[in-house]
Order: structure tokens, then C-alpha cells, then sequence
């Protein structure tokens, strides 16, 4: 660990990203302009299901502008589909956990059916973006449409049409998994509750949409991509292996990325396909896509019906949690069993629950496929076992949260095995933390529970609707398999890294210059950081699932343990001193105790080049770089507890969100302004969760909410007092401490705005069970009558 | 189409370059001027990446066509600092952790000019919903509210 | 998405407008503000052969104080009249109105000729103009005519303005002494469109109540003009239980749909409570001023 010397590590420093996005200057995939480019627009079904007979592209060939026009046939023989195992499963997880995983791929462009309102059949490409759009219209086509399978229930008949023929079913996964005595158990439970669940289907909308351009060169049959995506790595390896082309040849960069949040995390048809035209027309291909297309063809997420069995004591205790849950996938599942694994994982939250079996079907469907959204499956198990938990609470005319405290594994009890096996393969141990204080500190900083409960007395009895909404829960973070990094002494003395991580906002070039400088002991200037971009590290992994600031931190300091042995044997050689008397000091190596003796890095990388006039003593290699993968030993435990108070209007069912607080820990804090801004941004679009944001469809399989007039996204206005406090347990998985933080904000408000009306609407015995929280149903809990509860009051102004 | 011709001011520079009429500001700025800081979220109006500033007034350069900005004066993200020197709302946006992606941050730049420049006596709540006439989905607005506020204070003179 | 091709025309005189709009109807959309129409044309929904752009004609644009009216030209910016202290100090509800379309950039562009003849079922002037009696002054070739706001609004996104024609005056009879307004609405964020929104005018004289009208926006195909609610408060004043039963009687005589963002009910119980607030916010303002 970083010593005596005050560090970078627990500053807010000011980020190094700001200057040039302030300034306009940074570059998006949408900026990147080439000479001689040609501009890509894709045609896209309108139906959710159909089999296509024809597709005439001769018209659409002699518009103006065309290069040229393509439809699934045309790469039948060219382009594979993408494997629906994108990401892999590792072994020991399908040996703890049941599964039944037949994902399907997912073509480029389909030839035979499509499957979703918005999948590809077509593309064009032409001089500018204009008339690409204006040749698509040209396109006629023969589509014989089927019966849209619209709803997982649709999905589930036995006389559903399939999706995929080849499945056979139209189910992607199946997985079941089982602790303690699972569902017998709830034979003996002195109380039961059942329940159905639903979290309803929403999306990570980064505000700027996904784009690829690529750039192939043919005088050494190299290709450029750049991508907006969270997963550099991912794509040089798809496209490498479509287009038969070593890794080595092709390279895939990140440029500026304008959110992800889990949308931009895998590899889509365009990835490879634009890449492919490059190639083909030997010229930059560049194709961006527009809002609309966003809505129908990026992943949707959430989306899960739970149906959900408690089994519990007098006394509140829980005893067993079963769940039987249905994801609808849409027509394929880009990360697999991913969702679905992470929710039976994290079901059982803080709480220390002995008995427990969950089972998931993923379900395809004909609607836009289902990928993770920051949270991915957290957020929906969270919902169903946070609600659960105040559902026991009422049962008993117990308070919610003496029902959590009660449940909750104590801080002694830590590291707590918890009888389930991560995603990863590995079981699941809490690590550390302490979930009881976070609970209690969230209760406090909104006054303390009894005051909370007197404040809500004292106003029911003049007829207003106060609300707690609590909502607790543990995230897996910093997972596997690898991250790669590579640092380097440059010639000047400078440290140089580079990661595979890709951030999409998250501050990396700031954070791991941090994590960098405080391990060579240099001033953070002279640490330079690249991330994103294939050609600077050979293996990467990316950054989703909460994981960069341990798996790249980890492999950054690999890297730099090893870089140091060499650093150290070199000066220890020309100051002919022992390493044991050898520390870093002032951006080189010096003699512990002896201000005058010391090395510059820029003299020690000189001293290790190879050839004529080194200065290496025997054994030691020439060169001051390595790459090394962080391959962490399992997943390390945030946590959180959030508690909100809400008024509820009841003339109007408008729910005002009085204050928000979260008590976040995720171990020790690299930058704590950035990490701030993370939860607070993940925390503001679970409120849209929660209120605001909803994707529709019709019976028919037709997309409703198609931009942003319909699908509302948070804006300054609907942001209530929100108070984030940071709980720092260091992690004992990494000398850092650090853990994982890009998810949690967005896990818990859509349950804690749930409950919190639910609490406000106790003498109405209200249920709300499903997501999102609508004012009209609220409204509706209270009476056909808005005047009624409200004879004696004014009604509070909800809109300015 | 055929394209016309166009003369415009772009921080303070004039500007010749020719567009078909269907072409939008913001793809004329983006590509015939190279100005790319401004950004295209939505191209319906909603979002507000887009926000420039034209005739001292934040308008959707998304919605109006390039050949309609014809001898009207504008302002882009790029025009905001003064060579190296950045515009006190720039530096106020870092200060404030104001941007994570910087997306948005155009949008947010120009919309708080217009709202603070046109009305220094601007207050909290009434930024707050000035502001939200362009969406951020990284950092919750805290940031963002909290600069455009200290600009005012500067601006006032406080 | 980008806009198909069209044929872009500049008039810079009303009578060249006019012309245009001879020549190429019905297939000729109107550019006015741009605010509706270009994200329609960005989508590809509306695919107009030739678009007239208004912006240049600077006789379209003004705000005019006339004796017993004013007189708004079709061009005026929304912000220009959200600004213009004119507007505030002789049709206040105009002033409110505006303050709650969309947000300021599209306000510095959109306009009340624009607004008023897309005729979106959940926008605000249309009912405000029902409340203040505005007049619209529509020209053609042939001549010009005045409709009545309430002969204008003939359903969804349709008015009673002819394919030949073009709005270019909208006039506003000024407010007697003892009036007072409330423009409220319910919306799902700051700057949506309403789910429900009252537009509210009642001269007060002494506690009599001399006029009173009330439109109300987004619950029909058109604003709909509250007139069992008027005739509720004109027969029992203003007491609480009136008002009630005078909410209670605006949310019969609505015609609400049921769509993404609510339900048809819902929208007839925000009615109910909005036609509450907005007579207790204009009956105290009336009160303020007398």
C-alpha cells in the first residue's frame, strides 16, 4: 500500500477529460471525418416477425449517391453470425448451478425471418447519410409475417410459433439453483407470503448513440475501427475472426463515448458489418445511428416477472426465499444467461437467510433484445426482494426497517459464506462492510426512525401522505475474468499505461493516473494514460459490470510489481547499494536516508535498453515494459442502504420525493468526486426507473415508445435533495482496498419509491407491485373522489 | 437537391459554405465547418446536445436547416473560451463536476449562457428549470445546477 | 433521421406567401417556427413537396397595442411574447400560457401563428385563446376572414384554416378592470405536454362574479370550453362547495383519451382538481386587483 506520502489515491482531482469536452474538442465516433468516406443507413423491419421472401435492391442500387446496397443474402457466405456466447460461462459455475443455456446467434443481417420491430434486412451505402436514408425507401420487399410471439406468456404456450427453429423452444436459458432445503422449508414456515413481481422493461439511453466508422488500409491489410463501445477487445475479436483476419491486424478504439451504462457493452451486427464494408469498398466506412433506431435496435433491459414465496417467523425472521422468475429476452440475448445468473445470485441481499431456491426461464420473444442496463438483474431481484421484505413487515405490523436490521448479517459475521456461487464461478463470500450501520446511518441523516414515524402520524392526522421507502442491497463487483494493462518507463522517465478499460464517462484517464502516480511515487503529470484502444494492450476485457477500478488498478499494479524488480536490480547495481536500502523517491529510485543519492526513471530506462553501452546487471532483461492481466480471485462485496421520504398527493397521486439518501460503500475511493458523480447518476436514472421511464409494446409486437417524446428521461427538474454518503470498507480482496461503484446508485430507487408509497398509503392497505410507480394508480388507491381526502387542505403545488 | 449557398457569422467569424436546404444546422456546423462540439442526441428536439447559440438566443440546431441560419450570428461550445482562456462557466463546470461524458455538455454550456447572460438575476429555482431543457443521463444535474448557479453569482457581481 | 427532399421557398412579402400557398397546396407546408414540423419531417411523417419558410417576412412578426385589443402577428416568438411586459400587463393569461411551452429554446423559436395552427390537442394557446376570446385574422389571395377561437379548433391538429390560407394576426380583446387569470397545468416533467391544463379568466365585481371563462387543454381533440363549469359558478358564486361542484362538472364535460402517459380517467381527475386550483388562483388575483 501507498505509505506516509500523502497520495493521489482519496483525492478529487480535477479531472483531465474536462478540458477538451469543455471545449467541444473531443472526439466521437460522429466526429470522426475521413477523406473519401462513404456514410451507411440501415433498413430496418416493421415487422416483429416475418419471413422474408424478397428483397429487390435494384432501385435503391441506382439511386443517387449509392456505393452500394446489401441485403443477408449478399453476406451469407462472408459473415458468420455473432455466437450467442459472447460471454462465456466459466466451468465452475454450470457445475453449482443447473443450467440449460442453447443462446441463440444472432446474424448480421438475417436472410431467412426477422425477429424484432427494427432488426436489419438491408443496408446502403452511399455519399452522405441523406441519401442512404433517401435509397432505403427504395428498397421493395416480399415479407411474409408470422404471428408475433409479443409476450413471454406468448412465448411459453405450447403452440407458440418458435423464433428460432433450431432451438426448438423459445426459451434462450434455463437455471435453477438451491441453499439449505430450498422450497421444502417453506412447508414448516410458521408464516408464508406469495406474490408476482414485475419490473418493467426500460433502457440505458446514453445520450449519444452507438456509431462505428472503420478504415481499412490496404497496403497492409490492416483495419481501424472505431467504435462506441464499452468493449474494444470484444469487437477486435469478432470482426478479427469474421473476417479471418489475425487480431494482430486489426484494431479497435474507443474514442470519446458518450454514456454506455451496460447498452454498449457487447458486440452488435454493425460492429463487424461496417467494418466488413470497409474492407470490401476500400474506403472508410462510417455509420452512425439515429435516436429512433436506437429505441428499437439497442438493447432494452429489466423486464422480469417474479413470482416470489416467503417463508417467515413470528418474529420477522425470513427463513426461505423461493423465486421463480421469467427475463423476456427479446429476440436473442447478446450476454447470455448474464442477467439472469446475476439475479439469482444477488437475491438474498444483506440478509442472512438459510433456506433458499430460484429458478429463471430466459424467454425469447419478438421484441428488441435484452442486454444489461447498469445494475443488470440487481435492480429486478431488487425490487422483488425489497418489496417482500416490507410485505413481511405489514404482515406482522412490524416496521420495514426492524424487519431489515433484524435480518441483516452483522458486521462481525463477515466474511459470510453465503452457500450460492457467483457468476464467476466462485462462492459467493461477503467480503466485508457493514450493513446494519448503513442502514442506520441512511435512517438518521432523514431525522431517525421515530421521528420519521411521528413526523408521518402527525400528518395523516391532517390528512397528508408521508412515506418511508427503504431499499438494501449487496453488488457483486470487480468481476473477472481479467483485465490487461501495460505500463511502461518511457525514454523521457514518464510512466506510460495503458488498460483495456473503456470508460464512457467514468473518469479513467483521471482515476488510474491516480492509481499509477501513487504507486511510482511520481507526480501525477508525468503519468500518462491511454485506455480504449487495442493496439496499446494486447489482451483486455472492458469496463461494464462495475469493474474497472479493481481489475485495471490490479493489473496496472501487476505490471508496475514486476517493472519494480527491474528498477530496482538496475539501481540498486549503478548505486551500489542493496535493494533492502533502495526506496522511490522524486520520479526515481533513491537511497533510503541519503538525499544525494539517487536515479532518475529517465536514467534507470536509459541504463535498461538493450545493445551496446547498457548498464543492466547480469540476469536482467532489457526494457522497461510490461503487460500484465489481473485475473481477480473472485468478485468484492459492495453494498448499500437507501432511504427516501415521500409525500403522496392524493388529489393528484403525484409522489414528491421529500429527500433521498444513500449510505454507499464500495471500499476505498480512488477520486471521490468522480465516485460521487457515479452513484448520483446511477441513483437519478433509477428514479426514471422508478417514475418516468417505460418501453411498450402492443399485442402485436409493435414498438410504442419510439423517441423521446414518448420514452421520458429525467430531466433538472424531477431530481429531488438527494444525499449520497460513502461507507469506506476497504476491500481485503486488493491492496488497494477498492471495490467496484459504476452500478449501485441504480439498483434500489425504483423499490424504495415503491415502498415509500406503500408506506404512505398503510391505512389504504395499498400494493404496489409492479414498476413504474404511475400517478394515476396511486391516485386511484385513494378514491374515485380527488376531493375527499383533501377537504381541508389545499393541494400541495406538485408542477412548479 | 441542389445545394445552396450560405454566409453566416460563427464565433464572430464569417463563414461561406453551401448545404442542400434539407441539411440541419447542426450537420452543416458538424460537417461543413468542422465544428464538431456541438452534438446530435436526438435530431427531434428534445435532448438539447444540439443547443447553439443564434441571434443571442439558445435555439435546437437540430430543427432548424442550415440555409435558414443564413446572415444570422452564431455561437457554438468552440467559441466559447477565448484562445486558451476558458469562459468562467467552462472552468465553473469542472470545479462543479458538471460533465462525465460531456455529451450533454454542449447543450448545458449554451442553454446556461442564454438563461444567466439574458437574466443575470437569475435564481436557483428558476436555473433548474431552465436547465432542464437538456438532458444529462451521467450526473444527476447536482453538478451541472450547482456551476450554472455560481456562474450567476459571478455575473451578478456578487 | 434526416428530412426528405423538398423544393425550399423564402417569400419575404404576404402577398408572395400567399401566392406560394395558391400554387402548390395541399402537398406545401408552412415553416414557421419549426419546432412541430421538423421533427415530424426528421422522422419522415411529414413529407412535404415544397416547404414555404415565413421567417423572413418581418410583417408577420409584432406585438401591437390597439385600443381595446392586441394585436399579435402570426411570426411572433413564443419568448417575444413571454418578454413583452405588454403582454403581461394587458392579457396576463397570454404571459402564463407561454410560460409553460416546452423550454426557452424552443420558445426562441416557435411561434403563436405556429402553435395555434398545429392545433396540438394538449397545447396552451389554444385554450388560453378560447378563454380570452381571441380572434385569428387569416388571409388568402381572395381576402381575409376572422374566426372566433372558438369556431378555429376543429379536432385533432385541425383547424378551420383553409390549404390556401395563412394565419397572420392573432387579436385578444384587453381585460376589464377586476380580472383575474390562472393558467395551470399537470405534467409529467417540467415543459411535457399537459396531461390536463385550465386556462381561467373571472372579473370579479365586488364578490360578483361578472365573467368567467374557462377552456381546458389536453383532454379532447380540441380545447374544450368548460361551460357547465362556468354556469356552476355564475348560479352559486364562489364558495368552496361551488367550486367543487364546479370541478366536478368540468371533468363530466371532457373528452380525455386514454394514451401512453394516462388514462382517460385519470385526465377527467386532473381536470376536476386543475378547474379547482385555477378558480381559487383567479378569484384571488381578481380580489388582489380590486
Amino acid at each position: 500500500m501507498p505509505d506516509s506520502i500523502p497520495g493521489y489515491i482519496g483525492q478529487s482531482v480535477p479531472r483531465r477529460e474536462d478540458k477538451r469536452l469543455l471545449r467541444g474538442e473531443g472526439l466521437f465516433v460522429a466526429d470522426i471525418q475521413l477523406p473519401n468516406m462513404l456514410h451507411v443507413a440501415i433498413a430496418r423491419s416493421q415487422f416483429p416477425h416475418a419471413r422474408i421472401k424478397d428483397i429487390d435492391l435494384s432501385k435503391a442500387l441506382s439511386a443517387e449517391g449509392v456505393e452500394l446496397a446489401i441485403s443477408g443474402e449478399d453476406i451469407l457466405e462472408h459473415l458468420p453470425p455473432i455466437s450467442g456466447m459472447q460471454l462465456t460461462t466459466p466451468p465452475g459455475y454450470q457445475e453449482r448451478v443447473d443450467t440449460d443455456i442453447q443462446i441463440p446467434d444472432q446474424p448480421l443481417i438475417p436472410h431467412e425471418k426477422v425477429r424484432f420491430v427494427g432488426e436489419p434486412y438491408a443496408l446502403v451505402v452511399a455519399k452522405n447519410r441523406y441519401l442512404a436514408e433517401d435509397a432505403i425507401e427504395l428498397i421493395s420487399t416480399n415479407f411474409d409475417p408470422m404471428p408475433p410471439v409479443a409476450t413471454t406468456d406468448d412465448a411459453l404456450d405450447r403452440n407458440a410459433p418458435l423464433l428460432h427453429e433450431n432451438l426448438g423452444r423459445n426459451v434462450a436459458a434455463i437455471l435453477h439453483t438451491k441453499k439449505g432445503k430450498g422450497a421444502e422449508a417453506l412447508k414448516t414456515a410458521p408464516h408464508r407470503l406469495k406474490r408476482r413481481f414485475y419490473h418493467h422493461r426500460y433502457a440505458a439511453m446514453p445520450m449519444e448513440c452507438r456509431g462505428v466508422v472503420a478504415d481499412y488500409d490496404a497496403r497492409t491489410d490492416t483495419l481501424t475501427i472505431w467504435s462506441s463501445t464499452q468493449v474494444v477487445h470484444w469487437v477486435r475479436r469478432e470482426v478479427a475472426n469474421s473476417l479471418g483476419m489475425p487480431e494482430e491486424n486489426v484494431r479497435c478504439i474507443a474514442p470519446d463515448v458518450g454514456g454506455g451504462f451496460g447498452g454498449k457493452g457487447h458486440v452488435y451486427p454493425e460492429d463487424i458489418l461496417v467494418a466488413y464494408l470497409a474492407r470490401r469498398l476500400r474506403r472508410p466506412v462510417k455509420w452512425i445511428e439515429d435516436r429512433h433506431e436506437h429505441f428499437l435496435n439497442s438493447t432494452h433491459s429489466r423486464d422480469n416477472i417474479y413470482d416470489v414465496e416467503i417463508g417467515f417467523d413470528n418474529n420477522g425472521r425470513i427463513e426461505t426465499v423461493v423465486s421463480d422468475f421469467v427475463v423476456d429476452s427479446g429476440a436473442y440475448s447478446p450476454i447470455g444467461a448474464g442477467i439472469a445468473g446475476n439475479s439469482i445470485a444477488h437475491m438474498l441481499g444483506p440478509y442472512d437467510i438459510p433456506n433458499y431456491e430460484a429458478s429463471s426461464k430466459i424467454v425469447l420473444t419478438n421484441r428488441t433484445p435484452n442486454a444489461p442496463y447498469r445494475g443488470a438483474g440487481r435492480p429486478e431481484v431488487g425490487f422483488a426482494m425489497e418489496r417482500a421484505v416490507d410485505l413481511v413487515a405489514n404482515e406482522l405490523d412490524l416496521d420495514p426497517a426492524e424487519v431489515r436490521f433484524r435480518n441483516m448479517i452483522k458486521a462481525d459475521q463477515m466474511p459470510y459464506s453465503v452457500g450460492l456461487t457467483y457468476r464467476d464461478g466462485v462462492p459467493i463470500v461477503y467480503d466485508s462492510g457493514d450493513y446494519p450501520k448503513a442502514l442506520e446511518r441512511a435512517l438518521e441523516e432523514l431525522g431517525g426512525l421515530k421521528s420519521i414515524r411521528k413526523r408521518q402520524k402527525d400528518a395523516l392526522s391532517q390528512g397528508r401522505y408521508i412515506g418511508l421507502g427503504l431499499g438494501c442491497y449487496v453488488e457483486g463487483t470487480g468481476v473477472g475474468p481479467f483485465e490487461g494493462a501495460r505500463v511502461k518507463i518511457d525514454a523521457t522517465g514518464k510512466i506510460v499505461v495503458a488498460t483495456g478499460a473503456c470508460p464512457q464517462g467514468q473518469g479513467h484517464e483521471t482515476v488510474f493516473a491516480q492509481v499509477t502516480a501513487d504507486l511510482w511515487k511520481v507526480p501525477i503529470e508525468d503519468v500518462y494514460v491511454t485506455v480504449a484502444d487495442t493496439a496499446h494492450v494486447t489482451m483486455g476485457y472492458g469496463t461494464l459490470a462495475s469493474r474497472s477500478t479493481v481489475t485495471a488498478s490490479g493489473a496496472i499494479q501487476l505490471a508496475s510489481d514486476e517493472i519494480k524488480e527491474k528498477v530496482f536490480a538496475i539501481a540498486s547495481d549503478i548505486l551500489e547499494t542493496g535493494v533492502q536500502d533502495l526506496e522511490l523517491r522524486d520520479s526515481g529510485v533513491g537511497v533510503k536516508g541519503v538525499p544525494g543519492m539517487h536515479i532518475s526513471f529517465r536514467d534507470i530506462a536509459t541504463a535498461a535498453r538493450p545493445g551496446w553501452g547498457h548498464k543492466r546487471p547480469e540476469g536482467i532483461d532489457a526494457g522497461l515494459e510490461v503487460t500484465s492481466y489481473y485475473e481477480p480471485p473472485t468478485v468484492t462485496w459492495s453494498y448499500a442502504s437507501n432511504a427516501a421520504i415521500v409525500e403522496v398527493n392524493p388529489a393528484t397521486g403525484q409522489v414528491l420525493i421529500e429527500n433521498y439518501v444513500e449510505v454507499h460503500d464500495a471500499g476505498v475511493l480512488v477520486n471521490p468526486a468522480i465516485a460521487d458523480g457515479q452513484v448520483k447518476g446511477g441513483l437519478v436514472q433509477g428514479l426514471g426507473g422508478g417514475l418516468l421511464e417505460e418501453i411498450t409494446y402492443d399485442e402485436n409486437g409493435q414498438l410504442l415508445t419510439g423517441s423521446f417524446m414518448d420514452y421520458l428521461l429525467p430531466s433538472a427538474s424531477d431530481v429531488p435533495p438527494i444525499t449520497v454518503i460513502h461507507q469506506e470498507t476497504p476491500s481485503p480482496l486488493n491492496s488497494l482496498g477498492v471495490k467496484g461503484l459504476g452500478e449501485g446508485g441504480a439498483i434500489a430507487p425504483p423499490v424504495v419509491i415503491a415502498n415509500a408509497v406503500c408506506d404512505a398509503l398503510r391505512p389504504f392497505k395499498a400494493e404496489i407491485n409492479s414498476t413504474p410507480v404511475r400517478w394515476g394508480d396511486v391516485a386511484a388507491i385513494f378514491g374515485d373522489d380527488p376531493f375527499k381526502a383533501t377537504s381541508t387542505t389545499t393541494t400541495p403545488e406538485m408542477d412548479e | 437537391m441542389d445545394e445552396q449557398s450560405i454566409s453566416l457569422t460563427v464565433n464572430g467569424t464569417e463563414q461561406n459554405a453551401k448545404a442542400e436546404p434539407r441539411m440541419s444546422l447542426a450537420d452543416f456546423l458538424r460537417e461543413r465547418l468542422g465544428l464538431t462540439g456541438t452534438h446530435i442526441g436526438c435530431e427531434h428536439g428534445v435532448c438539447g446536445a444540439c443547443t447553439v447559440i443564434c441571434d443571442g438566443m439558445a435555439v435546437r440546431s437540430c430543427l432548424m436547416f442550415a440555409v435558414q441560419a443564413e446572415k444570422k450570428e452564431i455561437k457554438t461550445i468552440e467559441g466559447l473560451a477565448d484562445g486558451d482562456t476558458m469562459h468562467p462557466l467552462q472552468t465553473l463546470f469542472s470545479e462543479h463536476r458538471a460533465l462525465q461524458c460531456g455529451f450533454c455538455t454542449p447543450g448545458m454550456l449554451m442553454t446556461a449562457v442564454d438563461l444567466v447572460d439574458n437574466n443575470p438575476s437569475i435564481t436557483p429555482p428558476e436555473i433548474k428549470i431552465g436547465m432542464s431543457a437538456v438532458l444529462c443521463r451521467c450526473t444527476g444535474y447536482e453538478g451541472i445546477l450547482k456551476a450554472v448557479e455560481a456562474y450567476a453569482m459571478q455575473i451578478k457581481g456578487v | 433521421m434526416k428530412p426528405a427532399p423538398f423544393n425550399y421557398i423564402v417569400p419575404t412579402s404576404i402577398d408572395e406567401a400567399l401566392a406560394l400557398l395558391e400554387e402548390h397546396a395541399p402537398d406545401a407546408r408552412l415553416l414557421a417556427g419549426g419546432q412541430s414540423l421538423v421533427p415530424m419531417m426528421n422522422f419522415r411523417l411529414s413529407r412535404p413537396s415544397h416547404l414555404i419558410d415565413l421567417n423572413c417576412i418581418s410583417d408577420l412578426a409584432f406585438i401591437h397595442d390597439n385600443k381595446d385589443h392586441i394585436s399579435i402577428g402570426a411570426m411572433t416568438r413564443e419568448r417575444t411574447i413571454e418578454e413583452s411586459s405588454l403582454v403581461r400587463s394587458t392579457i396576463p393569461l397570454l404571459s402564463e400560457a407561454t410560460q409553460h411551452i416546452a423550454h426557452l429554446p424552443i420558445r426562441s423559436r416557435g411561434t403563436i401563428g405556429g402553435s395555434i395552427s398545429n392545433a396540438d390537442p394538449a397545447a396552451e394557446y389554444p385554450a388560453a385563446l378560447l378563454t380570452l376570446d381571441g380572434e385569428m385574422l387569416v388571409r388568402s389571395k381572395k381576402g381575409k376572414r376572422r374566426i372566433k377561437a372558438s369556431d378555429f379548433f376543429k379536432g385533432i391538429m385541425d383547424t378551420a384554416i383553409e390549404p390556401n390560407e395563412l394565419l397572420v394576426e392573432i387579436i385578444v380583446p384587453k381585460v376589464p378592470p377586476g380580472t383575474g387569470f390562472a393558467f395551470v397545468e399537470i405534467s409529467r416533467r417540467h415543459g411535457d405536454y399537459a396531461l390536463a391544463g385550465i386556462a381561467a379568466q373571472m372579473t370579479l365585481s365586488g364578490k360578483t362574479v361578472t365573467n368567467l371563462r374557462l377552456a381546458a387543454c389536453g383532454v379532447g381533440p380540441c380545447p374544450i370550453r368548460l361551460n357547465d363549469a362556468e354556469k356552476q359558478i355564475f348560479d352559486d358564486g364562489l364558495t368552496e362547495k361551488s367550486i367543487q361542484l364546479a370541478a366536478r362538472a368540468a371533468a363530466l364535460e371532457i373528452d380525455p383519451k386514454t394514451d401512453l402517459h394516462a388514462t382517460a380517467d385519470y385526465r377527467r381527475r386532473l381536470t376536476a382538481v386543475l378547474t379547482q386550483q385555477a378558480l381559487l388562483k383567479a378569484k384571488e388575483r381578481a380580489q388582489e386587483i380590486s
